[in-house]
Parts: structure tokens; sequence; C-alpha cells
């Protein structure tokens, strides 16, 4: 499992579809009746102002918030599907373990998602990070930990990629990087939704979406 | 199934590095041994008649000692929500988890149970049928501690919580782990401690999974 190219069901067209979705937290209404479908190579920006409910609906993307009403498909060959190993959630919690070394930590997540992206060497390099390979991840920088955390989408394929503010403690390299990795990314076929408030260079500005949050306030 | 032997071998090698909290727990258990002879004076044929029961009562103590830390951590750093996207269903985390957490907690125990069968001054055919009913019972302690830390797992100060909600299901643990010592009900008492503990290994893993899908939103 040492390819550097992805599983052969990477070209499988999906889509992340939303249908009608609304989200309460607490009394307040973050979103009301919100549909929307990104293609296979899309890309859809989530907009709007701390609070706007950004993160939470990664997270009813994710499957981790049940929406109070509506619901979230994935699309995998025109099969729908609600299973979540379709997907990977980037956080600003990387469920990276100090006492664990870098190859360790990224080698569990890359059994626990399935070994199907790059092997541990190669997606460590891919993040430019693999000279640290033997060191105890609790010695890492923040920066070089969200390295670590992007490592792990490289390292299991998934098609959908839900990145929540992927560029915070990133520097301008870095930056460079994740562009250049979600573009690969979106030729393979993937999907990538993304919370920021930076703008990221992308190579392909076509099939880039906007959706701005906070209007239902 | 891969998966799941790395979850199990993380969670082992994370409390190995973890500064000996296996260790802690152990020194816990003995120093209960040490302190009982003191309290109800030396008289050896009183102490000989309640070693049983003061192993369980300090083998009991000591696991509830481990039990925050079972979901806890993974839930700090958010390697809970991620597990929600493995390969695997979170009931089958669930009982990856709790399979290393009765490796690192109850087996140590066992084994340090000479020490206070000496201190103690139980008879050696005492000594082998606690063991046996530890062995026996012990898996009904971490499912249903399980439960209480999955329960308790959003709430900050919950350690202290968990033990209270779970003592109603671990009385009869105690019952029949104590009973099985005594020499004309104890083969029966074995048997129905064993049964308890198979009865709570199934039923713990999607009753904690069912919290912490609850705790997740």
């Amino acid at each position: 499992m040492n390819s550097t190219e992805p599983a052969s069901g990477a070209a499988a067209p999906t889509a992340l579809i939303a249908r009608g979705l609304t989200v309460l937290r607490g009394e307040r209404l973050l979103f009301d009746d919100l549909s929307f479908t990104v293609e296979t190579g899309g890309v859809l920006l989530l907009r709007g102002a701390n609070g706007a409910g950004k993160s939470t609906l990664l997270l009813a993307l994710a499957g981790i918030v049940r929406p109070d009403l509506g619901r979230v498909v994935y699309e995998v060959d025109g099969q729908q599907t609600d299973r979540a190993t379709e997907l990977h959630l980037l956080g600003y919690q990387s469920g990276i373990k100090s006492r664990l070394t870098v190859t360790e930590n990224l080698g569990f997540w890359r059994q626990m998602y399935g070994p199907t992206g790059l092997s541990v060497h190669h997606a460590l390099q891919e993040l430019g990070i693999a000279g640290l390979a033997e060191l105890e991840a609790g010695y890492l920088s923040s920066g070089q930990n969200r390295r670590l955390a992007l490592a792990r989408l490289l390292a299991s394929h998934r098609n959908i990629w839900l990145l929540d503010e992927p560029t915070a403690t990133l520097d301008a390299e870095g930056e460079a990087l994740l562009g250049r990795l979600i573009d690969r990314h979106r030729e393979q076929g993937g999907i990538v939704v993304i919370a920021t408030h930076h703008d990221l260079a992308l190579a392909n500005r076509s099939g880039i979406e906007t959706l701005t949050l906070g209007g239902a306030r | 199934m891969s998966a799941f032997r790395a979850l199990i071998l993380r969670d082992l090698r994370l409390s190995f590095r973890a500064g000996g909290e296996a260790l802690t727990l152990v020194l816990f258990f003995v120093m209960v041994g040490v302190i009982v002879p003191f309290a109800i004076g030396p008289d050896r044929p009183q102490l000989m008649r309640l070693a049983p029961g003061i192993v369980w009562i300090a083998a009991f103590l000591s696991m509830l000692l481990g039990l925050d830390r079972l979901f806890r951590t993974d839930d700090d750093d958010g390697s809970l929500t991620l597990m929600r996207h493995s390969v695997l269903s979170l009931e089958a985390v669930v009982a990856a988890k709790l399979i290393a957490h009765w490796l690192v907690t109850a087996i140590p125990l066992i084994i340090a149970t000479p020490i206070l069968a000496l201190l103690l001054s139980m008879r050696a055919d005492q000594w082998g049928l606690t063991v046996l009913a530890l062995a026996c019972g012990t898996p009904a302690l971490t499912a249903f501690g399980g439960i209480g830390a999955a329960v308790t797992v959003g709430l900050r100060r919950g350690g202290l919580i968990a033990p209270v909600l779970i003592l109603p299901l671990v009385i009869p643990v105690m019952i029949f782990g104590v009973g099985s010592t005594d020499s004309l009900v104890g083969g029966s008492a074995v048997l129905l401690l064993f049964a308890f503990s198979l009865v709570a290994c199934v039923v713990a893993p999607f009753a904690a999974a069912l919290a912490l899908r609850a705790a997740g939103e």
C-alpha cells in the first residue's frame, strides 16, 4: 500500500448534499432551511463572523451534530449513503497525542481511517515534517502540529474534506502547501468544504462557491 | 480488525508512557492491604475471614481511580470526534478502549494479589479463589465503569460522579465476588459472576457509545 496514487475509488463521482438544514443551538437559530450541493471537484467556502455557525455547520455535515430539521447526504457513484467513512474532518482539535511520536500518531490514524492513501513516510514528506518522524509530538510547534494533522488527510484517502480554519497557525509556506494539496484533491475528484477567513491560494478558481452564514439571527 | 488492534495498542502504549499510571493503581491497591491490619488489629483469624472482602474493596476503589481517564483524554484533544469517522463503529471503538483499559487496570491488580494475601494472612486456597473471582469479575467492573465514564465525559469534575452512578450496578459484582471464596456456594457464585461479566461486556459498548454520541452534540 505504498503507492503514491490514491485507491481506485478516488475518481468515483461524489457529491455532498445538504437538504433543508436547520440547526438550533440552545435557543438560537444558527441557520434555517439551508440547502446546497457540492459536486465532484467543487469547493465550498464558508464565511461569516465569529459565532455565525461555520464550525457547527461543518459538524452537522460530518454527522456529529444532528440537525433539528433536514439531512445531509453523501453520494458516491450515484449511490446515496450516510456513512461517515466518506469524509475527513479537520478541526482545531487534531487528536494528536503528545506522548506518541509523530510516526506513531500518524500511523495510528492511518489504521483507524483505513490505509488507503500515502504511506506514513510519504505523507510526512509531503507536509515537510519527515525530519521530525521520531520526535514525540509534544515537542512540535503548533504549526508543525497542524501539518501533522493535515498529513492524516493524505495517509487515508477520503473523498470529502471538511476543514475548519485549516490555515490557523500555518506559516506562509504552509498556506501555499495547503492550497496545492486542495488543488490536487480536487483534480482527483474530491470535495472540500472550508470554513476560513483567509483567501486560500487555489490554482483553479472555477467551481468555488461561497456561502456566507449569519443571516438567520 | 487492524484498526481495532491499532486502537488497543495505542491505548496500551499511552498508559505505559504516561508515567506509571498502572503502578499508581497497584500501589493504591497494596496500600489498602497495608492499612487494614493496622486498623482492625493483628487478629489473624479475623483478618483471614475478612481478607476476600478487603481485597475486593481495594480492587474496586483502585479501578474507580483510573476510570476518569478512559474517555476524557480522548475527548479533550478531539480524538473521540475523529474516531467517529474511522472505519470502526463507535461501539467497536468503545469495546477496544475497554479491553485496553481492563488490561492496564485489572491485570496488574491480579498480579499484585499475592502481596495482599501475605499482608492479610490469607490461606493459599482462599487466595486462589480470590484470583479466580477477580479474573471473572473485573471485566464487569470495567464495563460498567465504561458506561459511567461515557455518561460523565461531558462534565468537568465528572470523575467524582461516575463512581456514584455505577454503584448500584457493581454491588452484585461485589456480592458474588466475595461469595466466590465461600466453600459452600463458591462454585455457583463464580459462575454467576462470570455470567454477569459477559452480560456487562456485551451491553456496555452499546450503552457507552450511545452516551458518547449524545455528549458529542
